[in-house]
């Protein structure tokens, strides 16, 4: 998800932008149920809906929550997104509905791509010796640097490409944008051919394509701010097409969820709708450069024993070059990230985790450090399996294949049953915390803002906030950032004092505000002592604001671009060109097909030429083709429920008294057809597993779909529950049922995940549904969980609130010492 | 909604002790009665204590039993309040009907007006119950007409079920003091079948349309609860018996409770003799199981308003 | 006293619940029970709170319906509280004056120690707005907040109602619905309002706004805006691609 906006307009979906509320004509929101981005979502919702402006378009298999206000539900079959937006693309071009103005200015649409097929530069782009990338100028009709802004650039054609830099190859050149005209303006991607697939039918793609194109052109809005572009050219006003989009994991839990994601910036791209007045906005610190510059470390050189690695050990891979692999191409971390397997897993690949240290793939582990992820459970695909590898023991030694796990949690879930040392954390409310704008944005649109959490309560039980003890740690190893050079600790004041003090480079600490010896200086600046007490004064929460000229086009706006490289957010002021046209793809397609020093190991050449196009591409979700449609013909999802989150809501007493046990929801006439009706028990089976249900008959939900809230079912026992509780005994976990692997493919298991950033695909599980009446609901084991140590067992009443009612009051009385 | 014992019991068994007050006092005007210590005893110990047993039970279903008393205050606007105060009243004008019968061995003079105040106090405390529930409007089929004269009804023929029974220990009751008790019972049960035919073809008062407001869109159903769990409303209203076995109860209840005493007592007064009070035990016993399901039925076949927010249709 | 105050003319504190824009998140729900499990009618206690039935009093409680089929219908989310009732049956059965209208502003309140806990009132709403605590043996009711609405000790702008004040949609809105010219009456005025089962007779204060129709500025363009096709098949030199050639500047 991110990656593919990262990689694509250099910001993302997510909560990494929003659109315009306040100017948007039209909202597209593909596959989203609750987001990061909750509250401000609603909000958005709420403002958008009352104002009464706009229509909301919600594409979603499931018509709940957000989708239940949208103006239009599209209930598209899972999977499919790519080929309706496609579809979509192809009726925008098909009418001319195109914002060239936009692209040429923007985006590399008219850069021009070598094409000589067979050599190791086709499908590049064609640059110039400064390497600086080609267009064909109309006005001189010569081939010239694509950045200049006094050139009239052809947008298709072909043109003789200067040789290649390195002389492989000459051939053809033609612009990045006529690759995706041939592309999209194929029979394939028309709305009658994407119809049977998608299920939505033709008519209402076309109007929604019609609909996109009246919003973006004829009620095109301006705002008379005047600002000024990356060339310094002034304007007086800004121009909106009011067409905005958003997008989650409806889309990026799909093996097909990067190039979807792709085709949706694409779509945005076409109507001119990328942070301008009613479109899609990002938010600070985005934009960044599409992709940022820092590669992850990790390479062989970079790590050694007792040193701190060569970099961080996130980063940005653009060419195979990048991978962190061995000469045989195999990886190199233990979660495979930034190998073959997912070329640019820019969030790393947590989920997989278990399974490689069990396996000893790529290498075995000694101990399993885990904090705040309930990985025996809810976070893991294959639940099941993943229990048993946390259990698993060497025959030989007698030894637990995982041999030591230490595991940081606030709470009694799944997984602290399988730790052999238990950190006990504090909760959010007992300790300090820092929201940091170098992890993720918590403001809109308009400033960037961080904030602080500062301890409200004072913890009752002998329990450390993670971060001491973290700090701690790195002291007593000695590891430089946490130590002076008389091996002391450099930050004695935990926790609190690394927040104000720590510095990434020099001037930039997690947090932005009140840095500098005066404390007035924001973003860049000395650390400064005292900045917790600034937050605490102003409501823990620094915020800025942008200047009205700095609000847009922060792609390519140069008061903008300014100031976000003197707040450290970005390296250089330089525009930030959209990539329309995706280089690193093709580096890697490239590779596949034998070209380059490095390139993949047999077995990964034909996922990695299918799946790895500049141009997005759709394929079927991966578990379609190893699973037989016929014989679970049915998709099967899960949403976030607004009032829990993940499986930690379940502890609170009245978050559950919502949600104490989860249905499976089906639509009414799939359900009339399965001779199913409303309450009764099933048997949902999976290739890889079967639980038991209880099915809930519903009208809006796709025909081909089953779904259910996430994370409800529990363990027994698990969070301090009793052992009849519905949780455990009539809610169920979909995660049993969704593999981690999938089946061999010459030999080999790839991953469940998107072959190109290694995002789980935790929606392509099919499923069929089977009546049964003498089906064992509940979580199936026998045994509870036991109580870890110092967990006292769970009221039998609460009267919380009674403590403040008048001394004497009588109800202060009643109910016994149960609160 | 659902059927509370404390409430059922209530309801039934002070109804049979103002019913016999009732008949008693008919008895006094009449002038019929040789009153005397022992039956005296007997009966005013039976009315009175069925009376006081049913109000007792009454406050064990309340939250504060304690505060009780305070139910009395409401009397302008509550039907539950005026059915308080009017069972508080009819002690006075009771007891001294009872001192007059049992001491004086009299029923005549002011004994009688006490009577006669006895009894109608009595029937206004059963019409106070019945308005209770006649005047809730969240339970439609409650506000039928025949509510508050089938309670009375019940009151009148389960308390001469009891007078037959009771007199029949001490000498055999004549006929003519039976019929009218035939004839009550027969009426009750008229009403009951009156009451269940209006309620099974009652037309809906409200739906889940109405309940929310969304008819205009189409079918209204209920996709999720609030909650996963129960609550104290759908404990309360929610209870719902099925049909068959309703239409099951109210079978037996018509047999047991109305064909069985009819039979009995209108043996009891054919055989003047030594069965009369057999039969009159049976038809006696008969009344009471009669009207234990009919009340039960009152109340598990009451649906209630508030369910069309959890998934009722229309009630 | 539970017959009812005089009331015409005098203020009738209410809410108004936009169902277009609720999303059903609970928030509401969540928040009124944490404000008011400490205010008026503190406790709102919760019965086996871990364990196999959890039972709890809650104020407000978010239900979700369906209405209509297929694509045609709508899921609507629909909070659902005490609508403070002009006629309300709740009051006039209480046998001991505990349910109670107040005179200045209509809202109707259960005094926690004068209820003799007899479920009269919970039998007459037709709405199920009335919450028993069993371990307090008193009902309980929304209260609507007076004690923020009225609450010297808060800064004015929270003076609302804890479920109004919470809503991240603003689904939700407070005020006097007895004055025709105050905002909460002209947003019923403008979004045609409605009473729940008015057939009732309790005249409920609090109304609810009905899911809207899609914008009609955009309804209108649903039907004409299938885009004209400037483009036809014949590869990517077509001249129909002409709109492609036109002088572009960066
Ligand atoms: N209340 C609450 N909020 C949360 C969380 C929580 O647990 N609880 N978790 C947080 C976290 S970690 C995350 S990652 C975010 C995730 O926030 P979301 O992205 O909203 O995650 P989901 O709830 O999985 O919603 C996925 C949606 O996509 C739909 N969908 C599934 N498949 C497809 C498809 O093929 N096409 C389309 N168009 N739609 C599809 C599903 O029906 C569902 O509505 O939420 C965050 N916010
Ligand atoms: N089927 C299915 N599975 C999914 C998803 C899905 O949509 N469908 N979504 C996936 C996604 S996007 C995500 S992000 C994962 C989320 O899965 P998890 O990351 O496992 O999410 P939680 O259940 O919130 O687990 C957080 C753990 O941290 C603990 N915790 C809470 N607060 C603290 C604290 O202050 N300190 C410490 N040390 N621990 C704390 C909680 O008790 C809990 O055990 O689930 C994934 N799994
Ligand atoms: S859980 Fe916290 S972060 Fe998430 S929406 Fe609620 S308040 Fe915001
Ligand atoms: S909604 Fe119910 S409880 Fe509230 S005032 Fe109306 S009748 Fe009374
Ligand atoms: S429960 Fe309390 S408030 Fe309700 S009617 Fe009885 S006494 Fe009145
Ligand atoms: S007004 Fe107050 S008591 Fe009533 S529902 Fe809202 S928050 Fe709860
Ligand atoms: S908080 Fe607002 S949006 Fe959420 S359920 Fe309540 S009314 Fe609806
Ligand atoms: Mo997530």
């Amino acid at each position: 998800m991110a990656a593919a906006g990262i990689y694509t307009i250099g910001g993302s979906f997510w909560e990494f932008g929003e659109p315009d509320w306040e100017n948007t004509r039209y909202f597209m929101m593909f596959g989203v149920a609750e987001d990061h981005d909750s509250n401000p979502i609603k909000m958005g919702l709420g403002k958008l809906k009352t104002k009464g402006q706009a229509k909301f378009v919600s594409v979603n298999p499931v018509r709940t929550g957000y989708s239940a206000i949208a103006d239009e539900w599209v209930g598209i079959r899972p999977g499919s997104d790519g080929l309706f937006v496609m579809a979509l693309i192809h009726e925008l071009l098909r009418s001319g509905k195109v914002d060239l103005e936009f692209l040429v200015r923007y985006t590399n649409a008219h850069w021009l791509v070598r094409h000589a097929p067979g050599t190791a530069e086709h499908g590049l782009f064609v640059r110039g010796d400064d390497d600086q990338p080609l267009a064909f100028d109309r006005k001189s009709g010569e081939v010239v640097d694509a950045s200049r802004t006094d050139i009239d650039p052809a947008m298709r054609g072909r043109f003789t490409a200067p040789v290649s830099a390195d002389n492989s190859s000459g051939g053809d050149a033609v612009p990045a944008f006529e690759l995706l005209l041939e592309r999209y303006l194929d029979s394939r991607y028309s709305p009658d051919t994407v119809a049977p697939q998608t299920g939505i039918d033709a008519e209402t793609i076309r109007r929604i394509a019609g609909e996109l194109a009246h919003a973006a052109f004829e009620q095109e809005i301006t705002l008379d701010i005047p600002w000024t572009d990356w060339a310094g050219r002034k304007h007086d006003k800004m121009v909106g097409r009011p067409v905005s989009m958003h997008a989650m994991r409806g889309i990026s839990a799909h093996s097909n969820g990067f190039q979807t994601c792709r085709a949706i910036h694409i779509l945005q791209m076409l109507l001119g709708s990328i942070d301008c007045p009613g479109g899609f906005r990002y938010k600070p610190p985005f934009p960044r450069p599409a992709p940022p510059g820092p590669k992850p470390a990790g390479k062989a050189d970079q790590v050694s024993p007792g040193k701190p690695m060569a970099g961080p050990p996130l980063g940005f891979v653009t060419a195979p070059e990048d991978l962190l692999v061995d000469d045989d191409g195999k990886a190199l971390r233990i979660d495979k990230a930034y190998s073959w397997d997912a070329p640019i897993a820019a969030h790393g690949m947590m989920h997989t985790v278990i399974r490689n240290a069990w396996a000893g793939d790529p290498y075995p582990i000694d101990v399993l450090f885990m904090f705040m992820a309930n990985m025996s459970w809810n976070s893991s695909m294959n639940t099941t399996e993943t229990i048993d590898m946390l259990t698993d023991t060497d025959p030989e030694t007698g030894e637990y294949k995982i041999p030591k796990i230490i595991y940081s949690d606030a709470f009694q879930s799944e997984m602290v049953a399988y730790a052999d040392l238990i950190l006990p954390d504090t909760t959010y409310l007992e300790r300090w915390d820092c929201i940091s704008l170098l992890d993720r944005p918590i403001c809109d649109a308009d400033g960037p803002a961080d904030a602080i959490r500062q301890p409200v309560v004072t913890p009752d039980r002998d329990v450390r906030p993670f971060q001491e003890v973290l700090i701690e740690l790195g002291v007593r190893l000695g590891l430089p950032a946490f130590t002076k050079d008389d091996g002391t600790a450099k930050f004695p004041g935990g926790y609190p004092d690394y927040l104000a003090n720590h510095e990434r480079t020099p001037g930039i600490g997690p947090l932005a505000g009140w840095r500098g010896e005066n404390q007035d200086s924001h973003g860049r600046g000395a650390a400064n002592p005292n900045q917790l007490e600034r937050y605490v004064e102003n409501g823990c929460f620094w915020k800025d604001e942008f200047t009205p000229g700095q609000r847009y086009y922060k792609h390519a706006n140069r008061d903008y671009l300014n100031h976000a490289a003197e707040m450290g957010w970005i390296g250089s002021a330089d525009q930030i060109v959209l990539q329309l046209y995706s280089e690193p793809m093709q580096r890697f397609k490239l590779a596949a097909q034998g070209f380059g020093a490095v390139q993949p190991p047999e077995h990964y050449r034909d996922r990695i030429a299918e799946t790895f196009d500049p141009l997005p591409v759709w394929y079927a979700p991966f578990e379609d083709s190893y699973t037989d449609p016929n014989a679970y013909p049915i998709h099967a999802l899960t949403q976030r429920p607004m009032a829990i989150y993940h499986s930690w809501g379940s502890q609170n007493t009245w978050l559950r008294q919502i949600h104490g046990w989860n249905k499976l929801y089906m639509n009414r006439k799939t359900a009339e057809g399965h001779g199913l009706t409303d309450g009764d028990k099933v048997r949902v089976e999976s290739p890889y597993g079967s639980i038991g249900a209880v099915i809930s008959l519903m009208e809006g939900c796709n025909t081909d779909t089953v779904w259910t809230w996430n994370a409800i079912g529990k363990k027994k026992g698990a969070w301090n529950l009793s052992k009849d509780a519905p949780e455990s005994n009539k809610g169920f976990l979909l995660n049993h049922l969704i593999t981690d692997l999938l089946p061999p493919k010459d030999g080999y298991r790839f991953a469940n995940t998107d072959p190109i950033t290694g995002q789980a695909a935790w929606f392509d599980l099919r499923v069929r549904v089977i009546k049964d009446d003498s089906v064992e609901l509940g979580d199936g084991s026998k045994s509870a969980m036991p109580r870890a140590p110092g967990v006292e067992p769970a009221k039998k009443r609460s009267r919380y609130g009674a403590q403040f009612l008048p001394e004497g009051d009588w109800r202060r009385k009643r109910g016994g010492d149960s609160s | 909604m659902h059927p509370a014992y404390s409430v059922i019991f209530f309801t039934t068994a002070s109804g049979a002790g103002y019913g016999l007050l009732i008949w008693l006092a008919l008895l006094a005007a009449a002038g019929n009665v040789v009153p005397n210590p022992v039956s005296g005893i007997a009966l005013f110990v039976l009315a009175l204590g069925l009376i006081t047993a049913g109000l007792l039970s009454s406050t064990f279903h309340l939250g504060h039993p304690e505060r009780a008393w305070r139910a009395m205050s409401q009397w302008r606007s509550s039907w539950l309040s005026r059915e308080g105060v009017a069972a508080v009243i009819t002690y006075g004008p009771a007891l001294l009907f009872a001192l007059g019968w049992i001491v004086f061995e009299s029923t005549g003079g002011i004994w009688l007006y006490a009577g006669l105040a006895a009894g109608v106090m009595a029937l206004v405390t059963v019409a106070c119950t019945g308005m209770i529930y006649a005047s809730l409007r969240a339970i439609p089929r409650w506000t039928d007409a025949t509510v508050v004269p089938v309670y009375l009804a019940f009151a009148l023929a389960t308390g001469g079920a009891l007078l037959v029974a009771i007199y029949s220990v001490f000498t055999p009751v004549p006929p003519h003091g039976i019929w009218p008790v035939v004839v009550v019972i027969i009426v009750a049960w008229a009403l009951k079948l009156l009451y269940w035919r209006r309620i099974d073809n009652a037309a809906p008062v409200a739906t889940a349309e109405s309940a929310t407001g969304l008819g205009h869109i189409g079918k209204v159903r209920l996709f999720e609860a609030p909650h996963t769990g129960e609550n104290y409303i759908m404990r309360e209203m929610g209870y719902r018996v099925a049909r068959k076995h309703a239409v099951r109860l109210r079978r037996i209840a018509l047999l047991v409770g109305g064909a069985v005493p009819v039979i009995a007592f209108a043996a009891a007064a054919l055989f003047i003799g030594p069965i009369t009070l057999v039969a009159a035990l049976i038809g006696l016993i008969g009344v009471s199981i009669g009207v234990l399901t009919e009340r039960w039925l009152f109340f598990a076949e009451a649906e209630h308003a508030s369910m069309l927010y959890y998934g009722a249709s229309d009630v | 006293m539970t017959s009812l105050p005089q009331q015409t003319g005098k203020p009738q504190l209410g809410l108004v619940i936009d169902l277009d824009i609720c999303v059903g998140c609970h928030a509401c729900a969540v928040n009124c029970k944490e404000w008011n499990t400490g205010g008026h009618s503190a406790p709102l206690t919760d019965e086996d709170p871990y364990g196999a039935d959890p039972l709890g009093v809650w104020f407000n409680r978010i239900h979700t319906y369906e209405a209509g089929q297929g694509v045609e219908g709508r899921t609507v989310h629909f909070p659902r509280s005490c609508l403070h009732c002009e006629e309300p049956a709740c009051v006039t059965v209480c046998p001991t004056g505990a349910s109670y209208k107040r005179e200045a502003d209509g809202i109707v309140l259960v005094n926690a120690d004068t209820c003799i806990g007899c479920k009269l009132c919970s039998w007459a709403c037709p709405y199920g707005a009335r919450e028993y605590d069993y371990t307090d043996g008193v009902m309980k009711k929304c209260t609507l907040c007076i004690d923020r609405i009225e609450n010297q000790n808060i800064p004015e702008e929270q003076r609302v109602p804890a479920c109004v004040s919470t809503c991240p949609a603003s689904a939700r809105h407070f005020g006097d619905l007895g004055d025709p010219n105050s905002e909460v009456s002209q947003l019923v005025a403008a979004r045609d309002g409605y009473d729940l089962m008015p057939e009732m007779g309790m005249k409920p204060v609090n109304k609810y706004l009905p899911p809207r129709p899609e914008p009609a500025s955009l309804a209108s363009v649903s039907e004409t805006a299938a885009p004209s096709p400037a483009t036809e098949p014949g590869g990517t030199g077509s001249r129909f691609l002409d709109w492609v050639d036109r002088t572009l500047s960066r």
